[in-house]
């Protein structure tokens, strides 16, 4: 399993690698989820729950297992049930985790403006810093998978950590330690993406489910939480799993285009500024145009 | 424009110094990470209270167990060296702190008495007589002496024992006694401990 000091490699509002990269080794970790084995038990969603002391909410029963319709501020994790008609008429419960999925691209810290507010360690992990986020939820839009979830008490915004605490310090994520059935796996991206192969792979030959592969996007550039899904072609079954996840265009146009041209104009304007009042001096109060009014009264004259 | 060459090195040094000070750098960025928060808990292992799986669970409470320390009990979860469940718990089991960590727990005696809509508080001392009470009336009520061919069998029907996954060797030896005693033959627990 990976562990190691956690290492900055990416922030928020903040152009360029971070000083110092390179220098370690850098392993990256992985949550690899069978939903092939999943029982719905939600022994994840409780222990996500009790090691981050989050308030729990009372829920309301909506004719479905799933604890609540989507993850919340305060319940990062959830187990998405749908139950799935096969063209044969059986059915077929699918149950997915839904969680940060941790992307190598991450669309919430590339939209977020605030430095610092978001960071991604060499490790994956894709960690909010809420002392510095500003509260103006661009990373929410910003999200592919929905996952980022305003608190409109503190103004900040709030998601999975992959506890990145508890792997800092070489533990499993709480989720993955709880999991009963071991649908929930954790380890390097290269021993999980093996893994989810092989597991795959016998979906395919020996248990009937011949489009069964792994879900790893490659347009976020790969997740670190990886799917074992018993029909890759349709994604969109699992709780609405997008089958291409997609960054929206503008964070990349503001990102990538406007940004650093502003900041050459800015950077420009300073020193242009600051040349032309060397040579050209400040700029003088115009005399008065003949003819154009009286001249002022002296301070004591003036009508009260 | 003609200027000197001493405005050019002068002008030169103060455009310079402004870029650095406005400049883009921000230095070194240290590792951020949240602090764990079972750093310097004392870990204790029991025995999850449910089910008769009997899953071993570490009890993480806060405090070195210093005397002028109240410890607090701050995180449950699954113990990896237990041979049956190897750290992984059920939901139930993994809301095990809030066993502890609860205003709803229950922490004194109440009874809800026949045909009452609600449940009210009763004393300790209360509560043992009226349980002993109740015992002595049911089983001088339903006690056998002698079944339908004669034979003595000295059983009393109308009461039942239920234990639970943790009760222990020594205290299911105690309830044995105990209600075989009272000629109590339905003895039922799930205890696997």
């Amino acid at each position: 399993m990976a562990t190691g000091i956690l290492q900055v490699k990416a922030i928020s509002g903040h152009a360029g690698a971070p000083p110092g990269r390179g220098v370690q080794r850098e392993e990256e970790v992985c949550k690899y989820i069978d939903v092939t084995t999943c029982i719905g038990c939600k022994a994840c969603e409780v222990a996500c729950v009790e090691w981050n002391d989050m308030p729990f909410q009372q829920t309301t029963f909506d004719n479905t297992y799933q604890t609540m319709p989507s993850t919340a501020w305060n319940y990062w994790n959830l187990i998405k049930f749908n139950e799935y008609q096969k063209d044969d008429g059986s059915l077929m419960w699918l149950m997915r985790k839904d969680q940060c999925m941790h992307c190598e691209d991450p669309g919430c810290l590339r939209a977020c403006p605030a430095d610092g507010a978001i960071v991604q360690y060499t490790n994956g992990i894709v960690d909010f810093q809420q002392e510095n986020c500003i509260g103006c939820q661009y990373c929410v839009s910003g999200c592919p998978f929905d996952i980022p979830k305003f608190n409109g008490t503190t103004k900040k915004v709030y998601k999975c950590t992959l506890c990145s605490d508890r792997v800092g310090q070489g533990l499993e994520p709480a989720c993955i330690k709880s999991c009963p059935t071991g649908c929930l796996k954790f380890g390097t991206k290269t021993d999980m993406r093996a893994l989810a192969d092989k597991r795959a792979q016998q979906l395919r030959e020996h248990s009937g489910f011949p489009n069964a592969g792994v879900y790893d996007p490659p347009s976020v550039n790969g997740t670190h939480v990886i799917y074992v899904l018993h029909d890759i072609t349709h994604p969109e079954r699992y709780g609405g799993l997008p089958a291409n996840p997609q960054i929206p265009v503008t964070y990349t146009l503001w990102k990538r285009v406007a940004k650093p041209i502003g900041l050459l104009m800015a950077l420009f304007a300073a020193p242009v500024a600051f040349f032309h009042y060397i040579t050209e001096g400040p700029k003088e109060a115009q005399p008065p145009s003949p003819g154009f009014g009286e001249p002022r009264p002296p301070e004591g004259e003036r009508p009260q | 424009m003609a200027i000197s060459r001493r405005a050019f090195i002068q002008r030169s040094l103060i455009g310079g110094a402004t870029l650095s000070a406005f400049g883009f750098d921000v230095g070194p960025i240290v590792a951020q990470s949240r602090t764990l928060k079972i750093a310097r808990t004392s870990e204790t292992r029991s025995t999850c209270p449910y089910c008769s799986v009997s899953c071993g669970v570490i009890i993480h409470t806060l405090g070195d167990k210093a005397k002028n320390a109240v410890p607090q009990v701050v995180h449950v979860e699954g113990d990896p060296d237990h041979p049956i469940n190897r750290g992984t718990l059920c939901p139930k089991g993994a809301s095990l702190e809030q066993d502890i960590l609860n205003e709803r727990r229950l922490l004194k005696p109440q009874v809800r008495r026949p045909g009452s809509d609600h449940w009210e508080d009763i004393g300790w001392d209360q509560t043992l007589d009226e349980i002993g009470r109740w015992v002595k009336r049911t089983r001088d009520a339903t006690f056998v002496e002698k079944d339908a061919r004669g034979r003595t069998v000295n059983r009393c029907e109308g009461i039942a024992w239920t234990g639970g996954c943790t009760d222990t060797n020594e205290f299911n030896y105690l309830v044995v006694k105990t209600m075989r005693s009272l000629g109590v033959c339905y003895l039922e627990n799930q205890a696997r401990v």
